[in-house]
């Protein structure tokens, strides 16, 4: 056992120093590894692009000390955020996150989490939602969906990740808008979700692109409107809900997050860190190709960003009674 | 024929000699991750992830990181086998089922055989999916659709109920064992509420839930070494290794007794691997317990049956490889592995989802072709150092005891880098031998707290769903699974009423 450790030690040794490129950066650097934490499960939107974003500051070189990802995905990113606010080392714990965000906060009181005392690292997205179907629906156009799903009443089903989660919240505008009767079936990821759309065990969803890409492309599922202010360059015969008379569209934030009590130099570090990521042809590159939207956001802009969201947030939480 | 060309060229590209190389350098380094008590494929395929953009500056291409840690992943999986049978400590969560009859085995002396055992089986496992990978890849992503969560749940059922079902133990206690362990698996958050749940005197620790590996190796690390020291009473036992070419010429033979564990292990393990809610931990449980079942003597079992040290290994190895199909077909990880497998093809630039295998054709066939060849791989290195773990078993148990008490700790501290794991494992360790004290076979509990968390929402999405229960008897694909395991559940329960009567 003892040669088992030696040459695993040995093995890891090897590695860490193959990373260890040295980089001449400003005043403050981290003197040992970041904790890098991601609010959501593996292999989910979020996951896949924090890891990303952790390879590229690997393969460019961009950090003296390696990003150590952590997924804690309880409670609808409540144990990330519980395990953030109680970091013993602010100065190098280090978030992503989603709209959870805000809501776990509104929704969890009992947390006693503050989102405006978390350090504003850097936005370095905003993520789209589509509403999906499959394709043997026969449902081209949102019109013929309103019609079908208003007739269907109860029986149209509609997966999402999690309750009283972004999917969630547009279901309920669509509901209450449209006087529709769509029942909301939570999942534990937008993987699972897509798949079961495309599997025809649930009629429809509202996955970002990233997460039903695969069966677009494929031709299995058929996006019929999109959540966005404009249309997106991807999808260019898609119309969206605000063409259609709504006046709603819904955003999911991509941020990077400094654990609370993060120092300043810290927070400067992380904030030109990621600034050089989003910068890079590979995050440019999944970008576009994953119909991401918003620029690069960071300081008081993200912080008063947040703050906006947190409020609009808690008037649709409070509109659908998920909060009193 | 088509695809046998497609396979021949992609062989050949996985025999590059880098691509060849890094094959050797995964699996060995795999095989250590996954021995390494605590340290499973999911740990050392993230470890080495950053390791793989250096491969990618150096050989351009995704399909040579990729190569690199597929064989990886099949390393962990033959590996952690080696301390399950060894030592007594699941090497992974995979290899929990291992222990079952690997362990047995090794205290009567064994341990080559079962490692032997272990090591062929997991080569038929992964050979048999491969075959079945190759072959039939799109076809089998359609039946991953069409499985919905009422499948899932009937075919989780079915699981318990093998375990229920099972002659020779106590039926009111494996009952009782799948309800404490399906009761541990509620603790935490709630997946689909969000809601904490169990979360016993506030301590924050129990929030992310009772984790598997920390129970595992609890029950089977601690609780074991505490039942050796209680039944050896300072007697200095050491347990008996033969290491000579003979005894593994006769280990060898002896396989032709592991030959229906290994089959069922195979497919059945491959079936729940391209589920994509499984993977290989439920696979290599219900491998066990499917093998039991159809075993002619299923008293065998839990005392060092060859079928049950096949079994298990060869579904883990199997599902591996089926866990490899809904990622690659549908984008969609089918275990804690692939999904960051899956991360890493999206890292290296690839699309992963229904096009892959017709747009980049020059990945994926070299990845196939590379499962052939890590494989044999895998299997040459594992036997060459079965003599090596052997020496481990020549310590006498006063020595091994307080090693195996230190590798239960850092297993589970590498695993969750936190303290509150290490001491419930040890108060897990406690409960086990208690429970193993009173008779309580403590497998089903193991089951229970795998299986839980998958069953859990599949009920609760069905039913919120369908808002009926009929929905198990009327899918045709659900209903002959509900079926089956109702009347498996059923048959001991009425057996055990039976003899209660006539006595």
């Amino acid at each position: 056992m003892r040669k088992i450790l030696t040459l695993l030690a040995l093995g890891l040794s090897m590695l860490t120093t193959s990373f260890a490129i040295t980089t001449n950066a400003a005043a403050w650097e981290p003197n040992k590894p970041i904790d890098f934490i991601i609010m959501a499960g593996k292999g989910g939107g979020a996951d896949k692009m924090a890891r990303l974003m952790q390879g590229i500051v690997e393969s460019e070189g961009l950090a003296n000390r390696p990003l150590v990802p952590t997924n804690k995905s309880g409670g609808s990113g409540a144990e990330a955020l519980l395990a953030a606010n109680s970091a013993t080392d602010p100065d190098h714990t280090i978030m992503v996150t989603l709209n959870s965000f805000y809501t776990t906060p509104l929704r969890q009181p009992g947390l006693g989490i503050d989102i405006l005392t978390f350090a504003p690292v850097a936005r370095m997205a905003e993520d789209t939602f589509l509403l999906w179907v499959h394709k043997d629906s026969g449902i081209t156009s949102f019109e013929q969906w309103l019609k079908v799903v208003k007739k269907e009443g109860k029986n149209w089903v509609m997966g999402g990740t999690g309750s009283n989660s972004e999917d969630n919240i547009i279901t309920d505008f669509l509901n209450e808008n449209f006087d529709l009767k769509i029942k909301y079936i939570p999942y534990k990821g937008g993987g699972a979700v897509a798949k079961d759309v495309a599997g025809k065990q649930i009629n429809s969803s509202v996955n970002n692109p990233s997460e039903a890409l695969g069966f677009y492309k494929s031709g299995d599922m058929v996006p019929l409107v999109a959540f966005t202010d404009e249309r997106l360059p991807m999808f260019p015969e898609v119309p969206t809900l605000k063409e259609k008379g709504a006046n709603f569209s819904y955003f999911m934030q991509r941020s990077v997050v400094g654990a609370p009590g993060m120092s300043a130099d810290a927070q400067a570090y992380y904030t030109n860190l990621f600034e050089k990521v989003y910068a890079s042809a590979g995050w440019q590159e999944y970008k576009s190709k994953k119909s991401l939207m918003g620029d690069l956001m960071s300081g008081n802009e993200l912080s008063a960003y947040w703050e906006k969201q947190r409020g609009n947030h808690e008037s649709i939480l409070r509109a659908s009674g998920a909060i009193k | 024929m088509e695809i046998v060309s497609a396979l021949f060229d992609g062989i050949y590209v996985a025999l590059e000699p880098v691509n060849l190389g890094l094959a050797i350098i995964g699996v060995v380094v795999g095989l250590f991750v996954g021995a390494m008590p605590g340290l499973g494929s999911v740990n050392g395929v993230a470890i080495l992830l950053p390791f793989t953009f250096v491969i990618q500056n150096f050989t351009g291409g995704a399909t040579s990181p990729m190569i690199f840690l597929a064989a990886v992943y099949y390393g962990a999986m033959y590996g952690g086998a080696i301390s399950s049978i060894a030592l007594g400590i699941p090497g992974a969560s995979t290899a929990v089922a291992t222990t079952f009859d690997g362990r047995p085995l090794a205290l009567k002396g064994k341990a080559h055989v079962a490692l032997m055992t272990a090591a062929i089986a997991s080569f038929v496992g992964a050979t048999v999916a491969n075959i079945l990978f190759t072959g039939f890849a799109p076809v089998l992503a359609s039946v991953a659709l069409n499985f919905g969560n009422p499948e899932i749940f009937a075919l989780m059922l079915l699981a318990f109920a093998t375990f229920a079902g099972l002659g020779g133990d106590d039926f009111p206690k494996t009952i009782f064992s799948i309800c404490f362990g399906l009761a541990l698996s509620a603790v935490g958050f709630d997946i689909i509420s969000g809601e904490p749940r169990l979360i016993f005197f506030d301590i924050q620790g129990f929030s992310h839930g009772i984790r598997f590996l920390v129970l595992a190796i609890g029950i089977y690390g601690i609780g074991e070494m505490l039942w050796t020291i209680n039944a050896s009473k300072n007697k200095t036992t050491m347990t008996s290794v033969e290491i000579n070419f003979q005894s593994m010429t006769a280990a060898l033979l002896r396989f032709k007794e592991a030959l229906k564990g290994t089959t069922i292990g195979s497919f059945l393990g491959f079936f729940i691997g391209i589920l994509p809610a499984a993977g290989a931990t439920p696979a290599s449980l219900m491998g066990y317990g499917i093998t039991k079942m159809a075993s002619r003597n299923p008293e065998q079992f839990g005392k060092g049956a060859l079928d049950g040290v096949a079994a298990p290994e060869a579904a883990n190895n199997s599902a591996s490889t089926g866990a490899m199909l809904p990622m690659m077909t549908l984008g969609i990880p089918g275990s804690p592995t692939t999904a960051v497998l899956l991360a890493g093809m999206v890292i290296w630039g690839l699309d992963p989802g229904p096009l892959l295998f017709s747009e980049q054709p020059d990945f994926v066939w070299p990845l196939i072709g590379s499962f052939y060849v890590s494989n044999l791989v895998a299997l040459i290195v594992n036997l060459a150092f079965i003599p090596i773990f052997l020496w481990m078993l020549r310590m006498p148990f006063t020595i091994l005891s307080p090693i195996i008490f230190v590798l239960s700790l850092v297993g589970t501290y590498a695993a969750y880098m936190n303290m509150f794991d290490v001491w419930l494992m040890v108060l897990v360790g406690f409960g086990g031998f208690f429970m193993r004290m009173l008779d309580y076979p403590v497998a089903p509990a193991v089951l229970a707290i795998v299986l839980g968390p998958i069953a859990e929402p599949a009920l609760r999405q069905t039913l919120m769903q369908y808002e009926t229960f009929t929905i198990f008897f009327t899918r045709p694909i659900a209903a002959p699974i509900t079926i089956a395991a109702i009347i498996l559940i059923l048959l001991p329960g009425l057996k055990f009423l039976l003899k209660k009567i006539n006595k």
